[in-house]
């Protein structure tokens, strides 16, 4: 089956020793990055600037061309196939979204289907359905970009990556230039959103608080596009590979590594009458924010609650510094 | 109604109105107005029109090539540039005249002259409209799948539109103003009553032609700016 085709949900991306050199420069710009991203997962590729990153991320729609190694979509070596339906086929956000001034939120989600082809109803119905998922309305279709916010525009901008249900989606730094409180409010939704859809995204940041919020890998490139380690967020937090992941990651990495579980994650102590007066928090609160709570509190156990408020069971200041020193269980 | 054609530039005929002629040459002679609209007037005013469309229709074409050309390949800008700027310096009637010898005294000598004249504006303002487009929109187009000639006939032009019609509005109005001095060279259009009138001194005919280049401008130009609007709504749109 052609990997690109609209029915396929997700596809398995594979970076085989893939490097970009620049003419009359002595270092690579991406050097020999080999990595297997799993269909359905995200992918953050993150590091300090100049670290190639974003090159990696082009290389995979040929926007940037590939000098020497190889990457594949679902076995299909991009260098194969065509410019224009490879393309067609990935979903790509950028930071500064790049909507169409001139077209209409609708006509800027049908950007692609209407390029496939696709009949104008079936456009439409499309982009209605795209708006209601990226959280808009159905007659926000008929503004332009200019009446828009900026969380509005990026929301607008992953609708139309999403209109012809590419399996791979590239977001390069999608919530770079949007405000703390709205960013984090986006990243939740389009976590949820990707439970729903589960495509291949490879996501780009520089913010190593977002790669691991939104990572189910992390990889971690450093100046040349040399990459310092590939795992899931915890492994990385718990072990770092290297001097450079260490420092990178932050002296704080035990904390992050807090913020990765939630309560319902871990196993509770039953709840004792002595805890009485401890302070209380939800089955989703993170080891993080529980720990933060006892601190500011100055207990040493937290009484974890049910949506209803009834304590289910609770944590001791002794068990969260237990397991961090577990090993990692993922 | 009987009225005399009006004869050649030298003996002129007023007709009916050489009376109010006599009388009143140091003022205005709405009469010479009425009789001379249909044989004098009204032909030079759609002669004008006519010459302002076919140079500017010709210039935009000529210009909107040498954008696309000068777009794709950058290094052709500074001697399109040059040339167009050249062209715009020369005295007017200095290269009516050196036209002459090459395509005589006919209706082209004017209109290489006029076309010359808009290059300089249509061609700089397509290739700002152009160039003016954000680099993030032609990312995500090309990132998108458009080929090269989607992006630019889907979104280049499409944005560029607004400064490629404020070009097209001076090039209307300062063709209209240049081409009655091309009458000097052919007589054709509204400079042929304008320098009648000034060869033998009648205020009427030259004020009154002058007059009509002034309003067509303004018509012309008004007319523009509403197509522009109408092409470009979401100019308008804001939050």
């Amino acid at each position: 089956m052609d990997p690109l085709s609209a029915s396929a949900t997700a596809a398995e991306i594979v970076f085989d020793r893939a490097t970009k050199r620049y003419p009359g420069r002595p270092q690579p710009a991406v050097t020999e990055l080999s990595l297997t991203i799993p269909a359905g997962e995200i992918c953050v590729l993150v590091g300090p600037s100049g670290g190639g990153k974003t090159t990696a991320m082009k290389m995979v729609n040929r926007l940037i061309s590939i000098t020497e190694g190889d990457i594949t979509i679902d076995g299909t070596s991009v260098r194969s196939l065509d410019l224009t339906e490879l393309r067609r086929g990935i979903g790509y956000v950028i930071q500064q979204v790049g909507l169409f001034p001139h077209l209409s939120v609708g006509d800027n989600i049908g950007t692609v289907p209407k390029l496939l082809g696709w009949p104008k109803k079936r456009i439409r119905d499309r982009a209605v359905e795209l708006l209601e998922l990226v959280g808009l309305e159905a007659a926000d279709a008929k503004r332009y970009p200019a009446q828009l916010s900026g969380g509005q525009r990026q929301r607008v901008g992953l609708a139309r990556a999403l209109a012809a249900n590419p399996p791979l989606m590239l977001m390069d730094e999608p919530f770079g230039a949007i405000d703390p409180i709205t960013r984090e409010h986006l990243q939740d939704e389009f976590l949820r959103l990707h439970r729903e859809l589960r495509k291949t995204v490879i996501f780009v940041t520089h913010d190593i608080d977002e790669a691991i919020k939104m990572g189910d890998r992390i990889a971690i490139l450093h100046s040349g596009g040399i990459l310092a380690q590939y795992d899931t967020p915890d492994e990385i937090l718990a072990n770092p590979a290297s001097e450079f992941v260490e420092r990178f990651v932050g002296a704080d990495r035990g904390l992050k590594r807090l913020s990765l579980r939630r309560m319902r994650d871990v196993e509770l102590e039953p709840a004792s009458s002595a805890a009485a007066d401890a302070p209380r928090c939800k089955e989703t609160t993170t080891l993080r924010d529980a720990l933060s709570l006892m601190l500011t509190e100055g207990s040493h156990e937290i009484v974890v609650c049910d949506d209803g408020g009834e304590p289910v069971g609770m944590l001791s200041l002794q068990r969260v510094s237990d397991l961090l020193r577990e090993q990692v269980t993922a | 109604m009987t009225h005399i054609v009006a004869g050649g530039p030298v003996i002129p005929n007023y007709g009916k109105a050489t009376g109010c002629i006599v009388d009143n040459n140091s003022f205005f002679c709405t009469k010479w107005i009425h009789q001379h609209w249909s044989d004098t007037l009204q032909p030079a005013l759609i002669q004008h029109i006519w010459l302002t469309a076919i140079a500017v229709g010709i210039g935009f074409a000529i210009a909107f090539v040498l954008s696309l050309v000068a777009h794709r390949f950058n290094w052709l800008v500074p001697p399109i540039s040059a040339f167009t700027a050249f062209l715009y310096t020369v005295p007017s009637i200095a290269l009516f005249q050196v036209l002459v010898p090459l395509t005589g005294i006919t209706v082209t000598t004017i209109e290489i002259g006029l076309v010359g004249y808009t290059l300089l504006i249509l061609f700089g303002n397509t290739l700002a409209g152009l160039r003016s487009v954000p680099p993030d929109v032609i990312e995500a187009a090309r990132g998108m799948g458009l080929t090269r000639l989607q992006v630019l006939r889907r979104v280049e032009l499409p944005l560029a539109l607004p400064a490629i019609s404020a070009g097209i509005r001076i090039a209307v109005v300062t063709t209209i103003s240049l081409a009655t001095v091309a009458a000097y060279i052919t007589p054709y259009g509204l400079g042929k009553p304008i320098f009648d009138g000034l060869q033998i001194n009648y205020h009427t005919e030259y004020v009154i032609s002058g007059v009509l280049a002034i309003g067509l401008a303004l018509i012309a130009d008004g007319a523009l700016v509403l197509v522009q609007r109408a092409l470009t709504p979401w100019r308008r749109a804001r939050a």
